[in-house]
């Protein structure tokens, strides 16, 4: 049981720590590093104890399942919270070389950890309600981060934020009401028992559509992405890595579970098209921007087309496909965004125009960028090769080939922006007055240790594999999930 | 805002509102009321004096800074909701000291108590310091 309770626990204490301690940078790195590194361990026990030994289920207040609120892993469930808490422990590392200010005046040790509680208990509840809960944990928490770590221009573009968020929080909440009136109950296994009942599905049609909104927007999801790009750039590095890695990955989340576990019938080709549209639009707006963390950004909203198309196939293989590449994904992406703020501080901003030289000044650096770029490009053998074979194989057995088509050649485009930073800011000449190349050590190792583990999936691909398929396998057939959650009696 | 006959009663009214809010907090577990309700009346009793004599007489009559109040409360909410993992029971469980009346959810809505009256108190005070100045 303290399993599965840990990984809640460990960041709920940090963050009260944190925000108790005295507001010295020291003190509150010594306790974010800590409870990362504690979360991290306990993700992996709870990944390993899933894989050993199935499903597990906690009654919180020892109430009996339909009534009270349950935490539940599965496999899923398990790989999500290990991948998250291992980005956040890169976060928590490579902040103490964050300016000092950054992090005393916006309590980042504190709220960042709120967000991973956020997090961690989105992934693990298995109640409706009690996900909308997570869900805003998650975004009061960021909302704090991305306004009080930012400049002056984070304000502005954090109203967007808000505005589009709460937007989706109010759809999720209707669709949240819906189905309680319609069948009286929250809890996903038992939700699932009540849909299974003859006409019911139907009738829940609406809140389907309703929780396919809000998570839509809460992804990031063509054509209501126009958030992301405008407010991921703007916070601190730590601040925006921890976004990119985690913030859209738990609407996907929240969409591969709802439409495996309550509606499992296919959505088919609406759903597809949407997904093909956001891969699409997502790379050729990046292809348009010159600031890294801008096109980096809109790079977010093309991958999460890919995951989505994994979930659009409805079919086995897809599922597990979307799986892989939701965590090749959160490992990349996060390393890309931390490894931008070193190429900021080595060239003195982000504007490509201004950047130039560092592969004549930093090797170390290059390699720093070049490992996650390639493997979001879909170079083997990185893990993005694997993430984007798996989809096109799929794609191709579902015989959708315009999206298997689409997911080519948006890996081509993708190639093409991250070349795009590598000639202006790594193989152009440096600009004259090109600041000291002073990097941070605890920046360095924490973009290191990610490269590692993006190169350990690619390399042990076929156990990742192997995890996707198996956790694919029990959103398919959720027999195990409802025995865990509900009793022998279901 | 200075007015004889609010400062006045504000004086009266102020011990009068945090025994209320005490007792909301203390009839919350079985009748309405509780934490919530409570701390959202005691912050209440503060903004009070902060309107007669402004919000820096009303940050006075708090020993402590309205924002150390939120961790100490959530802080107490957390470990009555993982007291229970000590003795094998899943996290929030109910433990009772003998008579069932003083347990851990009287703790729970102790650290909501705190946690309330300290976010609306914070809140409101620096709102109000924000117009002053």
């Amino acid at each position: 049981m303290s399993v599965l309770v840990a990984p809640l626990g460990i960041p709920l204490v940090t963050a009260l720590l944190a925000a108790a301690a005295p507001r010295r940078a020291g003190v509150q790195h010594a306790i974010g590093v800590t409870g990362a590194a504690l979360l991290f361990v306990a993700a992996v026990r709870l990944l390993l104890h899933v894989h050993g030994e199935g499903v597990v289920a906690v009654q919180m207040g020892d109430w009996p399942a339909p009534f009270g609120i349950t935490l539940v892993a599965d496999l899923l469930s398990a790989a999500m919270v290990a991948v998250s808490a291992a980005v956040g422990l890169a976060v928590a590392i490579y902040a103490c070389a964050e300016p000092r200010e950054t992090i005393e005046r916006g309590s980042f040790v504190c709220f960042s950890h709120i967000l991973m509680l956020g997090v961690c208990g989105a992934f693990l509840t298995g109640d409706l309600f009690n996900l909308y809960v997570w869900f805003e944990v998650m975004l009061l928490a960021s909302f704090v981060l991305l306004v009080a770590s930012g400049e002056r221009s984070a304000v502005t573009s954090g109203v967007a934020y808000v505005a589009l968020n709460l937007l989706a929080s109010a759809f999720f909440l209707v669709a949240v009401g819906l189905l309680y009136s319609q069948l009286g109950s929250l809890n996903l296994a038992d939700l699932r028992l009540r849909l299974d009942l003859p006409g019911a599905r139907e009738a829940a049609g609406p809140a389907a559509a309703f929780l396919l909104v809000a998570f839509g927007i809460k992804a990031g999801l063509f054509p209501v992405f126009f958030w992301l790009p405008a407010s991921y750039p703007t916070p601190a590095f730590a601040v925006s890595a921890l976004f990119a890695g985690l913030l859209t990955k738990v609407g996907v989340y929240a969409l591969l579970r709802m439409f495996t576990l309550l509606f499992p019938d296919p959505i088919g080709g609406p759903l597809v098209a949407v997904a093909v549209a956001t891969m699409a639009t997502g790379v050729l707006a990046a292809a348009s921007q010159s600031h890294v963390r801008r096109i980096l950004s809109f790079h977010i909203v093309s991958q999460i087309g890919y995951i989505v198309l994994g979930l659009a196939l409805a079919t086995s293989l897809g599922v597990a496909s979307a799986i892989f590449y939701t965590l090749h994904h959160i490992v990349t992406k996060t390393n890309l965004f931390l490894v931008g703020g070193l190429i900021a501080r080595a060239g003195g901003g982000e504007s490509l125009a201004r950047l130039g030289g560092i592969s004549a000044r930093g090797v170390g650096l290059s390699l720093l960028f070049a490992i996650p770029a390639l493997s979001l490009a879909g170079i083997p053998p990185l893990s993005g090769f694997f993430a984007k074979l798996f989809l096109i194989r799929a794609s191709l057995q579902a015989e959708a080939f315009v999206a298997a088509g689409a997911a080519v050649g948006v890996g081509l485009l993708t190639i093409f922006s991250m070349a795009k930073i590598w000639n202006e800011a790594f193989w152009k000449a440096a600009p004259e007055e090109a600041p000291d190349l002073r990097l941070g050590r605890a920046a360095v190792i924490a973009c290191a240790g990610l490269c590692v583990l993006t190169v350990g999936i690619g390399i042990g691909a076929e156990v990742v594999w192997e995890l996707a398929n198996d956790a694919a396998r029990q959103l398919d057939d959720p027999q195990e999930y409802l025995r865990a959650v509900l009793g022998d009696g279901s | 805002m200075s007015s004889v006959i609010l400062r006045t009663a504000a004086r009266y009214m102020m011990p009068l509102l945090l025994l209320f809010s005490v007792f909301l907090l203390w009839r919350g577990h079985h009748e309405p009321g509780g934490g919530f309700a409570g701390g959202l009346v005691a912050a209440t009793a503060f903004v009070l004096v902060a309107f007669s004599e402004g919000p820096a007489a009303a940050r006075r009559s708090l020993p402590i800074s309205t924002w150390t109040l939120i961790p100490i409360g959530l802080g107490l909410s957390s470990v009555s909701a993982l007291l229970p993992l000590l003795q094998g029971l899943p996290p929030l469980t109910g433990l009772w000291l003998p008579g069932d009346k003083l347990g851990t959810p009287l703790l729970f809505d102790a650290g909501v108590y705190a946690t309330v009256l300290g976010v609306v108190a914070s809140v409101l005070l620096a709102l109000m310091e924000e117009e002053t100045s």
